[in-house]
């Protein structure tokens, strides 16, 4: 072994030799690629809007309207790239909330034990009863429906897969050597929790966040298809699966092919964190 | 020997090959069981007894094991040209084993007496014996009380997780003896023991081969256990046998460097600090030393050790696969 | 006997979920802001006719007499009123319930009757391409969203094949009834009514196949993991070496213990399960909880939704008690010990 090969490079090239996680990386970029550039790249931008175009109602799938047209004639295509924006970040903001709450939680459940674990653990049980869905449901009957407070249903619940994670994780770690090394020596908890503790599950981490991207998505497009998620006229994409579904079967694409673009992107997380999983050896993350 | 024994494995040679990847793991095997004796094969782990002893068991999976030559005769019969079906019949009824990890050779979720019962009903149809299942029941009794299980009924309704490892350890042997089997394949029994279960256990499993006059062939890596209850031994390294010869020869004279440096790592009861490792480690199976495997880690190697060296008879069943015999006389 | 007593502790830990969980509801309800009684009335009702709403449904009272109130109305299975209907919230959701549970059932059911033997199947073909068409399919269930799913299938089955119906619980001219067990498809059969079986039959078919993709993905999934798990094990090889054929092998002894993952698995995706179950129902007009729930939140009519929401907690919990005895029953570690493996 050279001493030119960087375990980051022996894992890229693992990486590479594994064909799904190398398509779900190059769907993410696409996908990455088209909600930051949007407003550039998309035919219409202005469709974005509350925009009306009744001479171009229900156009099929052409060159000119590459997904078709809606019920008021704006760019399926273009509002897909636009509701991308949204999709991603809804994702972002529910994991950039319920992960790192999550983590420090199930750190602290796992190392610390005793009652900690206990609260923790049990608040963790009662929030599994509960399906997210149902909880942003029953959030947005009170406070109004909207980005914001799907989001935040959503991420109220999320938390709960990542405690458990790590704190299986830090249980297994709690008694191994290097902790009660870093013990002896007098070292902190905070030191021992996220310095010592937290580098262990870093892999196991970034798979678990990239496969919730996928989801978080689904389930935040779930809550849109059901009218309860993003207001219209903003592109989301659950919602313009819905406003599509009148018109099946004759104008399949005004459903499908948004579907078809949530579908696209969940798949590209999942085989991303599928590819992950395989290279980083952490077999029990789901 | 003049007389075929029960289990004689000739030139064995086998590679695991998977992926495109060879490791060339055993290397011209060759030992004899005779019927009602015990023959012990001895060695570190990772020497390849274990590939050896399922080898003959017909329990390796291929791919990715791949015999490259040689025979196992059991009762005058190659083994390696029967047919599939011809061999799994002569498992567990002919033939059987007593693994060596009590907490992982039984099956969580059966209980004992279930356990022991489908070995027997199996067992049965091969051999076109007819029992119905209160027989069968009384069978597992007998063989449990046997291997002194005292109220075999209730450890028959026990599940493994509810008996000790000595115990289980016992079920296990009671299991190799259901179907009365010819031969007997222990592997390391007792290893996941206490000495002191363990030390029973071997006896134990002494007594009962003795008083059916089974052959046993005992795999293990306690010099300890070899010369106490074995009449033969063989010494394998690295997938090869490298000095056989019965019991009391080999320990009196043992001339195989390899073997001299075993001994030297027993502890001895007498005290002393007899306690020394061998420098090195067991060679890369993939790209072995070519001619003598031990080479690399001998004290006595010279250029000629590139070359296989032949078994040479040392005196009467006695012989060491060695060109530098002469320097441990 | 330790089984017992873990059965009562997992029982005395449901009733702690379930507080845990009405305490949310709660929370949700009362003390995020928002005014229940004025949503109930809408903007136009005056502001007398929402104090005497409050007033009514105890809207005036501490926080914690308001949680008690509602805590042991619920303890007693009394979810209070609709605002909008006047109803018992109880009756409205006996009333849909059934069909909802009918649906999850067989959801269930099939999951583990396609999942299983799937994962059984990519286990015993590891790596070929057997493996990786199952993987790839278990990866497109996770991922394709439910409401995408029962669209298509509406489409394909419903429209393009004219095969299934793609709406209800029953076909118009059914006459049958659920109203022995709430179950249409047991109830049929057991008043001997074979059509009305078959119509059932047919108009659950969609529904389950949309909802279950995700469920079946995962238990073929863990199944496989489970079964090259346990074919590893020691206690397979030595089954071997005493001359068990293959068959029992595979069948006895490598598959009773590989059922417990999957099966715990069952319990954590129990509550993804009825979130879909919302979606799916809507999309097939199935007159089950969901239906009512989507409708009782669209109409800001609180009561029925923390309703919803406490049965689908209760429906979880019940779910996952039953998943622990059933655990019990394949895996007498649990038994023996009283402690999860």
């Amino acid at each position: 072994m050279s001493a030119a090969i960087t375990p980051g490079g022996r894992r890229w090239r693992r990486f590479r030799r594994n064909p799904t996680a190398v398509i779900g990386l190059a769907i993410v970029l696409v996908v990455l690629f088209a909600a930051a550039f949007a407003p550039w790249i998309s035919p219409y931008p202005s469709h974005v809007g509350a925009v009306v175009n009744f001479r171009a109602r229900h156009q099929p799938p052409s060159l000119h309207y590459l997904f078709g047209t809606d019920n008021v004639g704006r760019d399926i295509f273009s509002r897909v790239l636009f509701g991308y924006r949204i999709s991603l970040l809804l994702a972002g903001a529910v994991l950039g909330v319920a992960v790192p709450v999550g983590v420090a939680l199930g750190l602290i459940a796992g190392y610390f034990g005793g009652w900690v674990e206990t609260i923790i653990m049990r608040v963790n049980d009662i929030s599994l009863a509960i399906p997210p869905l149902v909880m942003a449901l029953a959030v947005t009957t009170v406070l109004t429906p909207s980005l914001l407070h799907s989001m935040l249903a959503i991420a109220a619940l999320w938390w709960t897969w990542h405690t458990r994670l790590i704190y299986s994780i830090t249980r297994t770690l709690r008694h191994q050597e290097f902790i009660e090394a870093a013990e002896t020596l007098g070292a902190s908890k905070l030191h021992i929790l996220f310095r010592e503790l937290l580098p262990n599950c870093a892999s196991a981490i970034l798979v678990k966040v990239s496969l919730d991207f996928g989801f978080v998505i689904l389930v935040g497009a779930a809550l849109s298809y059901l009218g309860l998620g993003v207001q219209p006229p903003t592109p989301d994409l659950g919602t313009m699966v819905a406003a599509g579904a009148d018109f099946l079967p004759e104008r399949w694409w005004e459903a499908l092919l948004p579907g078809a673009a949530i579908l696209f992107v969940a798949l590209g997380f999942n085989l991303l964190g599928d590819g992950l999983r395989d290279l980083f050896d952490v077999e029990s993350v789901r | 020997m003049s007389e075929e024994a029960l289990l004689s494995v000739r030139a064995l040679s086998l590679d695991f090959v998977s992926d495109g990847a060879r490791a060339q793991l055993l290397r011209d095997v060759s030992l004899d069981v005779p019927a009602r004796r015990h023959v012990a094969l001895v060695g570190e782990s990772g020497c390849g007894k274990s590939v050896t002893m399922r080898a003959i068991m017909g329990l390796l999976a291929s791919p990715p094991a791949r015999v490259l030559g040689g025979e196992i005769r059991f009762d005058g019969v190659d083994l390696l040209k029967l047919p599939a079906r011809e061999r799994a019949r002569l498992r567990g009824t002919a033939m059987s084993m007593v693994f060596q990890d009590p907490t992982s050779s039984l099956n969580p979720v059966f209980t004992i007496g279930d356990q022991m019962r489908t070995i027997l009903k199996y067992a049965d149809a091969r051999l076109g014996r007819a029992r119905n299942r209160q027989q069968r029941q009384a069978r597992v009794a007998e063989v449990l009380a046997q291997v002194r299980m005292a109220d075999p009924e209730r450890i028959g309704r026990a599940y493994p997780l509810q008996l000790s490892g000595g115990m289980r350890q016992r079920i296990l042997i009671a299991m190799a003896l259901l179907s009365e089997p010819r031969l007997l394949i222990a592997d390391e029994p007792g290893t996941a023991l206490d000495v002191t279960t363990q030390a029973q256990i071997l006896k134990l499993l002494k007594d009962l081969v003795e008083a059916r006059g089974l052959a046993l062939l005992m795999i293990t890596h306690n010099l300890g256990v070899v010369r106490e209850s074995s009449d033969h031994v063989f010494v394998m390294y690295a997938g090869a046998v490298v000095e056989q010869g019965p019991t009391q020869a080999l320990f009196a004279s043992p001339r195989h460097p390899y073997t001299r440096a075993l001994m030297a790592c027993t502890p001895k009861l007498s005290g002393g600090a007899a306690m020394r490792g061998i420098d090195g480690a067991l060679p890369d199976y993939s790209a072995p030393p070519s001619g003598c495997r031990f080479a690399p880690r001998c004290p006595l190697a010279t250029p000629a050790c590139a070359q296989t060296p032949p078994h040479t008879l040392i005196s009467a069943g006695h012989s060491a696969a060695c060109w530098r015999l002469e320097a441990t006389e | 006997m330790e089984f017992v007593y873990f059965l009562i502790r997992r029982a005395l830990w449901s009733v702690v979920v379930l507080i845990g969980l009405s305490m949310t509801i709660f929370v949700i309800a009362r003390v995020l802001p928002g005014d229940p009684a004025r949503m109930a009335l809408g903007p136009r009702a005056s502001q007398q006719q929402v104090n005497q709403l409050k007033a009514k449904m105890g809207l005036n009272l501490p926080l914690v007499e308001q949680y008690e109130r509602f805590a042991v109305g619920a303890a007693h299975g009394d979810l209070g009123l609709s605002l909008l209907s006047q109803r018992p919230v109880n009756d409205d959701i006996a009333a849909t319930f059934a069909a909802t549970l009918e649906l999850v059932l067989v959801t269930i059911v099939f999951a583990f009757a396609v999942g299983v033997p799937l994962g059984v199947l990519a286990a015993a073909n590891k790596d070929s391409w057997i493996d990786n068409l199952v993987r790839l399919g278990t990866i497109f269930g996770a991922v394709t969203p439910s409401f995408l799913l029962a669209l298509m299938l509406q489409v394909l089955a419903g429209y393009v094949l004219h095969a299934l119906p793609t709406t209800g619980r029953t076909s118009p001219d059914s006459a049958a009834v659920a109203d022995i067990t709430g179950l249409l498809l047991v109830d049929t059969l057991m008043k001997g009514n074979f059509a009305g079986f078959v119509d059932a039959f047919k108009h659950i078919l969609l529904p389950m196949i949309a909802l279950s993709a995700a469920t079946t993905g995962q238990i073929a999934r863990i199944t496989r993991a489970s079964v090259i798990d346990v074919a590893r094990q020691d206690y397979i090889e030595a089954a071997r070496a005493f001359g068990i054929p293959s068959f029992v092998r595979v069948f006895k002894y490598t598959l009773r213990p590989a059922f417990v993952p999957p099966l715990t698995i069952l319990g954590l995706e129990f509550a993804s399960l009825i979130g879909n179950a919302f979606v799916v129902e809507l999309v097939f007009s199935w007159p089950g909880m969901a239906s009512y729930g989507v409708r009782a939140i669209l109409q800001k009519d609180l009561n029925a939704v923390m309703g919803v929401v406490m049965i689908s907690g209760l429906f979880f919990v019940i779910a996952n008690f039953l998943i622990d005895v059933a655990v019990g029953f394949v895996d007498p570690r649990v038994r023996i010990s009283g402690q999860r493996a």
